[in-house]
């Protein structure tokens, strides 16, 4: 599926809700059923810089698509994470590179996307970005 | 009187709301709120009388002055201390360290030791760190206990005449420990160590009295103080303050300027370098008068009752440890709950409108020490209520129902 579309079942499943709490405890699940990254590369190198709690993410390519897997030692965080993988994971590195971000806004995220919130959302998809670029190069 | 309803009044911000909720701020630790009284004085300065000051034959120059040095009184006042120029009005607690240390440059030589607290801001760390790089000094540790008390044996078995330099904060700001200065300062005098104190967390509660303290230096900032940020004091000995170099050149700090050679003023202005916060200073004073008008010791006695009570309602939560036991403390509670990230407990506190810090309140050796990533932080003030601290409760076990 394209990522535009992933994004938009994103959002149509964050609709749903009508409060915050309902929010955060769908993030919470969503962190729950994360696929973790495998231990190995659970070290300081993939530790993604500006955030609070602590995110590993592992970036493989399998055939032409970019894979991703990461965790966190918060459950909030682990469920950000957890959107982006879905949304971006499994795709091409070129449309990982063009992708827009906006849905973060739609669904109710908006105060975690600020550069300056502790959690460091904007690190982590810029991080998933550059994972993208990289690999980007390496396949031309 | 210590009137909770008027106190409350006085301070705007907590008519406000957050996330559809009553704002509850316990993050008075980072920073307290202003009230009115202090506000109107930003207001007034700005509105009639905004000169620099020292330097004018205007009128509002000398009214600016006259307000900016009358400040310079009050903080003098507040602390008992002797004289107005061993008052020096900085931008902060770190400047006022940056300051102190950025000086000792001249007097340590390689070998000498400097002792620093296991409890400090990493304010209170890296200036030193940088003073040993620089001059070949070492830094060494006094430790505390899992309380969080400092090890006084082990201090004293530290110090010795290659100790120059003690440093350690009054309160500790991520555990609220209230450390014993005055054996501190007293047994580092027997060496001949002079000694600075962080007294950033301790000025909102205690009443800190430098004569009788007999502190070689101590800084705070406003901004704990129900002041405004960006500005802050600096206490020191005279005859400290008289060895010690310049930090900044500029303008304010010279006597007399060629191009061969500058001689420097007097104190305090020889550390008071380029137009100073003027509005910040005259609010700080006003700040101090606000609250010595409530009274410190009234300050302290509800607060202690608020810590007290949150203390006791917070531990009755399954798995809840609180980090910072120690007999003597402010009220600032740290804590965590078992298998939860304490990120995640302040996410969704926010969300129900309650301020808290989460975190290593930069301090991580404190939080090395107790193999933790970070505390939730809750710190109280005097304006706080028990009602709040009942809203905080349940918001904690709300995101303990969540998360867990």
């Amino acid at each position: 599926m394209p990522i535009k579309d992933i994004q938009k079942e994103i959002v149509d499943e964050f609709s749903m809700f009508e409060d915050w709490m309902q929010r955060y405890e769908y993030m919470i699940d969503l962190g729950k059923a994360l696929p973790l990254i495998d231990d190995q590369y659970k070290t300081d190198d993939n530790i993604i810089k500006g955030c609070q709690s602590k995110v590993w993410v592992h970036a493989e390519l399998e055939d032409d698509k970019l894979v991703f897997t990461a965790d966190s030692d918060a459950i909030i965080t682990k469920g950000i994470i957890a959107i982006l993988i879905r949304a971006f994971s499994n795709q091409k590195p070129q449309d990982i590179i063009d992708a827009d971000t906006a849905f973060i806004d739609e669904i109710g995220l908006k105060e975690h996307l600020s550069p300056t919130r502790a959690n460091g959302l904007v690190s982590m998809i810029k991080q998933l970005k550059l994972y993208a670029v990289a690999y980007q190069t390496q396949l031309k | 009187m210590f009137d909770l309803k008027q106190i409350r009044k006085d301070f705007p911000i907590l008519a406000r709301e957050v996330n559809g909720k009553p704002l509850v701020y316990f993050d008075n630790a980072a920073t307290s709120q202003t009230p009115k009284q202090v506000i109107d004085v930003i207001v007034d300065y700005y509105s009639n009388y905004n000169a620099n000051i020292h330097r004018g034959v205007h009128t509002l120059s000398q009214e600016a002055t006259d307000m900016y040095e009358q400040a310079r009184q009050t903080i003098q006042k507040h602390f008992n201390i002797a004289k107005a120029q061993e008052v020096i009005l900085t931008s902060g607690t770190t400047h006022g360290i940056n300051l102190v240390a950025n000086g000792y440059d001249a007097f340590l030589n390689d070998g000498d030791e400097i002792l620093v607290s296991a409890m400090e801001h990493h304010s209170n760390i890296v200036p030193w760190q940088m003073l040993c790089e620089r001059t070949g000094a070492k830094l060494k540790v006094i430790p505390m206990n899992e309380k969080g008390e400092l090890l006084l044996g082990e201090y004293h078995d530290l110090l010795s005449e290659k100790t120059k330099l003690v440093f350690c904060n009054h309160v500790s700001n991520a555990l609220g420990t209230i450390n014993p200065i005055e054996k501190i300062i007293e047994s580092a005098h027997k060496v001949g160590a002079a000694v600075l104190i962080d007294g950033a967390q301790a000025a909102p509660h205690i009443k800190a009295d430098m004569q009788s303290l007999n502190v070689d230096f101590y800084t705070v900032s406003a901004h704990k103080i129900c002041g405004p940020t960006g500005v802050g004091m600096l206490y020191g000995k005279e005859e400290l303050l008289q060895k010690l170099p310049p930090y900044q050149g500029g303008g304010e700090m010279i006597a007399e300027v060629t191009f061969e050679k500058t001689t420097y003023a007097d104190l305090p202005h020889k550390f008071e370098a380029g137009t100073p916060n003027i509005c910040g200073g005259i609010a700080f004073g006003e700040a101090l008068n606000y609250m010595n008008a409530i009274g410190f010791d009234a300050i302290a006695k509800y607060e202690h009752e608020l810590l007290e009570y949150a203390t006791e309602k917070l531990l009755e939560i399954e798995g809840l440890k609180i980090y910072g036991t120690a007999a003597h403390k402010t009220a600032v509670i740290s804590f965590n709950i078992d298998g939860l990230h304490p990120y995640d407990i302040g996410s969704i506190l926010d969300k129900l409108g309650i301020a808290v810090r989460t975190g290593h309140h930069c301090a991580q050796p404190i939080m090395d020490f107790f193999k933790i990533p970070g505390t939730v932080r809750a710190s109280f003030s005097f304006y706080n209520t028990t009602e709040e601290v009942d809203i905080l409760v349940a918001g904690v076990q709300r995101a303990k129902n969540m998360l867990q």
